[in-house]
């Protein structure tokens, strides 16, 4: 183990802004995409399934 | 005979190829966590100190990887670019469209991370050196690719255009990767190759490894989740799509 406390695990030898910079963004985009690409799905399924409804209705 | 072989063909089918993905989705998804957990707990409680650069070396567990991906998923791109143009299936330039975006991502962090570990270590956010510039030039062509195959309304056209977009843009991954070797850098040349020993501890490496699988995985899922998007919203109307489970109400 390289850190002895909390602090210094966040200080990473005075490249915290660096490291975390580097790291925190990374995780956040990746996560902001995956929301992305999920909503997109979900925004198409629902398109989908509004117009298949509608083409019942006509149907009727 | 050919009973015995699997006909690819048939996966090029949106029809076949829609709900193997989201069966194939949440697999990788789940891969890539436990890459990233194992890859991150290497990283930065189990890899020693660098002697040169103290913690802030750190970065590299993001830097290569994310550098990695940007190039390897261009390669993605034109492979199926190339299958589109010679095969004339849907299903192909939907993959490159799916994977663009996850591409520029990579490509922009790639730039990110660097400027951030360029700082503290160069002394500059920015240098107009080779390998950051043919970086660069990979991130403008993913957004290249993007901003072309939206203009074009017809979405088989911009398969077609944004298919030689990526053939031609396909020269820059090998510029990218031996313009270390090539020119006077002031990036540092390749700690990882395939015929060296590395030049790392060990720890550090299957950190870097680890890490690389992880956004691997990462990619083929968040692919699979976008192609899914773009079948739906490219052949809605097809009689499969009605037929779809999910589909009815």
């Amino acid at each position: 183990m390289n850190w002895a406390s909390a602090s210094d695990f966040f200080a990473m030898g005075g490249y915290g802004l660096y490291v975390w910079g580097s790291f925190g963004l990374t995780f956040a985009a990746l996560a902001v995409e995956a929301a992305l690409a999920a909503g997109r799905l979900k925004t198409a399924r629902r398109r989908v399934r509004r117009e298949l409804a509608a083409d019942l209705d006509t149907q009727d | 005979m050919s009973q015995r072989l699997i006909n690819w063909f048939k996966f090029a089918s949106p029809a076949t190829f829609y709900p193997l993905a989201g069966k194939l989705w949440p697999w990788f998804a789940a891969l890539a966590a436990a890459f990233t957990l194992a890859g991150l707990w290497l990283g930065l409680f189990v890899a020693p100190t660098d002697f040169q650069q103290g913690e802030g070396y750190r970065i590299i567990f993001i830097h290569v990887p994310a550098s990695w991906m940007s190039m390897f998923i261009y390669c993605v791109m034109a492979f199926w670019a190339a299958m589109g143009l010679v095969f004339n299936t849907r299903l192909s330039g939907m993959m490159s469209a799916a994977l663009a975006p996850t591409g520029a991502l990579f490509a922009f962090l790639s730039l990110w991370t660097g400027a951030l570990w360029g700082k503290p270590m160069w002394g500059a956010w920015w240098v107009w050196d080779a390998r950051l510039t043919s970086e660069l030039i990979l991130f403008f062509l993913y957004l290249g690719y993007i901003a072309l195959t939206s203009a074009i309304d017809d979405p088989r056209r911009a398969d077609k255009a944004g298919a030689i977009v990526s053939l031609v843009g396909v020269i820059n991954v090998p510029i990218i990767y031996f313009s270390v070797k090539w020119w006077n850098t002031l990036h540092q040349g390749a700690s990882v190759s395939l015929t060296k020993a590395p030049s790392m501890a060990t720890t550090m490496l299957w950190g870097m490894l680890l890490m690389a699988l992880a956004f691997w995985m990462y990619t083929i899922a968040v692919a699979l989740c976008r192609v899914r998007a773009i079948i739906l919203e490219r052949e809605g109307r097809a009689q499969w799509v009605a037929e779809l489970p999910e589909m009815r109400t």
